[in-house]
């Protein structure tokens, strides 16, 4: 796993830039921890001051520091992102592996399930669940949502790999040798997957993240937890862009572009290190 | 031929699919959730100011009958179906008395021209130049252009818009930012009006094109560079073709194929995005009128638009596939 590590960090400009981002977005988000201010409470300090020594980034027209609120904001934006990562990678993976090893009419009627939640457009689904919940629309609520709405592209994905796994001999010979269904999926099929789950994360992230942001700024969300969205949103609420208060919303942008980029450079090089052909040609170039 | 025929009806079974789940999801949301949606509208009204009791008890009966949620629950459903199927929606309560139906299809056009114009530019772009990266991988402008397209890639729609709206609304203000039209030109198919209406879609459709890119030309790129690597292509380098032609019938037609499929799945979210984008710029489509929908607390409208939503993406994923056989032969044969 380290040396795996290691060489991607040799060999893969991408995989370095999209660390040093990813991890300077986590370690933003780690600063709330010590934060001097509750994330919710509001006229703390004296609103819109510019960006200075004191007050690093700014502050909002609500008092708040836009430093401190950024990091809680980043710190539940990223929390809401591998919350729907988990639970839908769990939901992809169950239907994947079953589907690919299984065949016949389970397969078939998983995917057309399956090719249907790829197909049908969420936000007006998403839009329509705040509709009727209004209030009651929490943050975990909305996590539990889009998890069950975003597993499908992934899905399909572990059900290719699964079928050419089924070929393989070892997956005969654990039949043979009498293991359950359960069994061989977790047990060998499972650990073969895992690569792509990985990589998958990043994306299912960068979806649920972008989701969760566009919601937030147009207020279809749990305004009162801060995220990034709904930072852009309460300054959208006071027109700061307006008003010249272009630090409120500045700086989350430049926070959440680092977020998605950083992982999306992830995602590529992870794909690049399970596709040997060009981990190949990219070695060979490096080395010539 | 038969190959051709179970394709077809393969494909509309699926469209079939789509439609009943994506409407069942639908009412669900609205009638097992634990939330009353009656008292949540009711909520959002009063919410303004004093509204006599009679006055509250009345509109909890005329909301009741419009959630169709009078009767016993198979009846609610049958009559929820019944309504769709009718395209009857009601009344808006934003804009009584008209219709939802008629509000939807004034808004509908100005959401198709803009999703069809640009999603077919950002395709044709995106793969072009995806197809020139992947052949010719030594060229900087392009190498350039792969980078450019990395970072613009990941970039959720509403922040890229909003940055469109920045530096052309407040740094550099030379295009219109709101709206689908001058206000003062009448609709009609004169020159004034088709002109401001092109100028008006620019920045909408630019933010479309320039998110949605990036992702067809990595795909291309990836796929005609391990398309080059393979034996007819080298054969036919060998036998003098001319790299041109390589590149466009030999080459680029293959890697079209899967391409073809992916503008399919993505077309629920480019839709998506086109929701946030008409909200962001004003445009006076069906993304503008969802939004809106919600904050007026407006359920027929709410309801109206994710139901066409969900039938006209299906729709266009059905064209695709049905344009599908002109570019993969082998669906004929199999």
């Amino acid at each position: 796993m380290l040396g795996i590590l290691r060489d991607l960090l040799r060999y893969n400009a991408e995989f370095r830039i999209g660390i040093v981002l990813v991890g300077f977005v986590l370690l933003l988000s780690m600063l709330a921890s010590f934060s001097p201010y509750p994330p919710q409470d509001v006229y703390v300090v004296p609103p819109d001051v510019p960006p200075s020594l004191t007050y690093w980034f700014g502050t909002t027209s609500r008092g708040q520091d836009v430093f401190w609120q950024l990091t809680f904001a980043i710190r539940n934006t990223l929390l809401f992102g591998c919350t729907v990562a988990l639970i839908s990678r769990v939901l992809a993976l169950v239907i994947g592996l079953l589907s690919g090893y299984k065949g016949g009419w389970i397969d078939r009627v998983l995917m057309s399930i399956n090719d249907t939640f790829i197909v049908i457009p969420l936000l007006p689904i998403l839009v329509l669940f705040y509709f009727v919940m209004r209030d009651s629309m929490s943050w975990l609520m909305l996590a539990l949502i889009m998890a069950c709405l975003g597993w499908a592209y992934d899905a399909r994905l572990i059900r290719s790999v699964a079928m050419s796994l089924k070929m393989r001999e070892f997956t005969q010979s654990s039949v043979f040798s009498g293991m359950s269904t359960r069994e061989i999926l977790v047990q060998e099929h499972l650990p073969y997957v895992m690569p792509i789950v990985f990589s998958t994360t990043m994306n299912n992230m960068i979806w649920s993240i972008g989701l969760e942001v566009t919601l937030a700024v147009l207020g279809f969300t749990d305004i009162n937890t801060p995220t990034i969205g709904g930072m852009i949103y309460w300054a959208n609420q006071h027109t700061a862009m307006v008003a010249g208060v272009w630090w409120w919303i500045a700086f989350p942008t430049v926070v959440v572009i680092m977020t998605f980029i950083g992982l999306f450079l992830l995602a590529v090089s992870m794909n690049e290190y399970i596709d040997p052909r060009s981990r190949l040609s990219r070695m060979g170039r490096v080395t010539s | 031929m038969s190959g051709y025929l179970a394709y077809i009806a393969k494909r509309l079974a699926q469209f079939v699919l789509v439609v009943f789940i994506g409407i069942n999801l639908a009412y669900v949301i609205t009638h097992a959730t634990p939330i009353d949606p009656v008292e949540q509208s009711i909520s959002a009204v009063t919410s303004f100011g004093n509204t006599a009791p009679g006055a509250i008890e009345q509109m909890r009966t005329s909301l009741r009958e419009l959630y169709g949620l009078e009767g016993s629950a198979i009846q609610q459903y049958v009559v929820f179906w019944k309504r769709i199927l009718r395209a009857d929606f009601g009344p808006s309560m934003s804009a009584f008395p008209t219709p939802v139906s008629t509000l939807i299809a004034r808004a509908l056009p100005w959401t198709t021209g803009l999703l069809v114009v640009s999603t077919i530019v950002t395709w044709v772009l995106g793969n072009l130049l995806g197809g020139l990266a992947g052949y010719y991988q030594r060229s900087r402008g392009l190498k350039l252009l792969g980078v450019i397209a990395m970072g613009l890639h990941p970039i959720p729609y509403y922040i890229l818009a909003l940055l469109l709206l920045i530096v052309f609304g407040f740094l550099w203000p030379v295009l219109p930012i709101t709206g689908g039209s001058a206000m003062n030109l009448p609709q009609a198919w004169s020159w004034a009006f088709v002109t401001s209406v092109l100028k008006h879609s620019i920045l909408p459709a630019l933010s479309l094109i320039l998110i949605g890119v990036g992702s067809w030309f990595l795909g291309m790129r990836s796929l005609v560079s391990n398309v080059v690597t393979e034996d007819y292509v080298t054969y036919a380098e060998l036998a003098g073709v001319k790299s041109r032609r390589i590149l466009s019938s030999y080459v680029m037609r293959n890697a079209l194929v899967p391409q073809v499929t992916g503008l399919a799945i993505s077309l629920g979210g480019i839709f998506n995005g086109a929701v946030i984008t008409e909200k962001v710029f004003g445009y006076p489509g069906v993304g503008s009128l969802l939004v809106d929908a919600v904050y007026a607390g407006d359920y027929g409208l709410v309801l109206g638009v994710t139901t066409i939503s969900i039938l006209g993406v299906s729709i266009g994923v059905l064209a695709i596939d049905l344009l599908y056989p002109l570019l993969d032969p082998r669906v004929k044969v199999s």
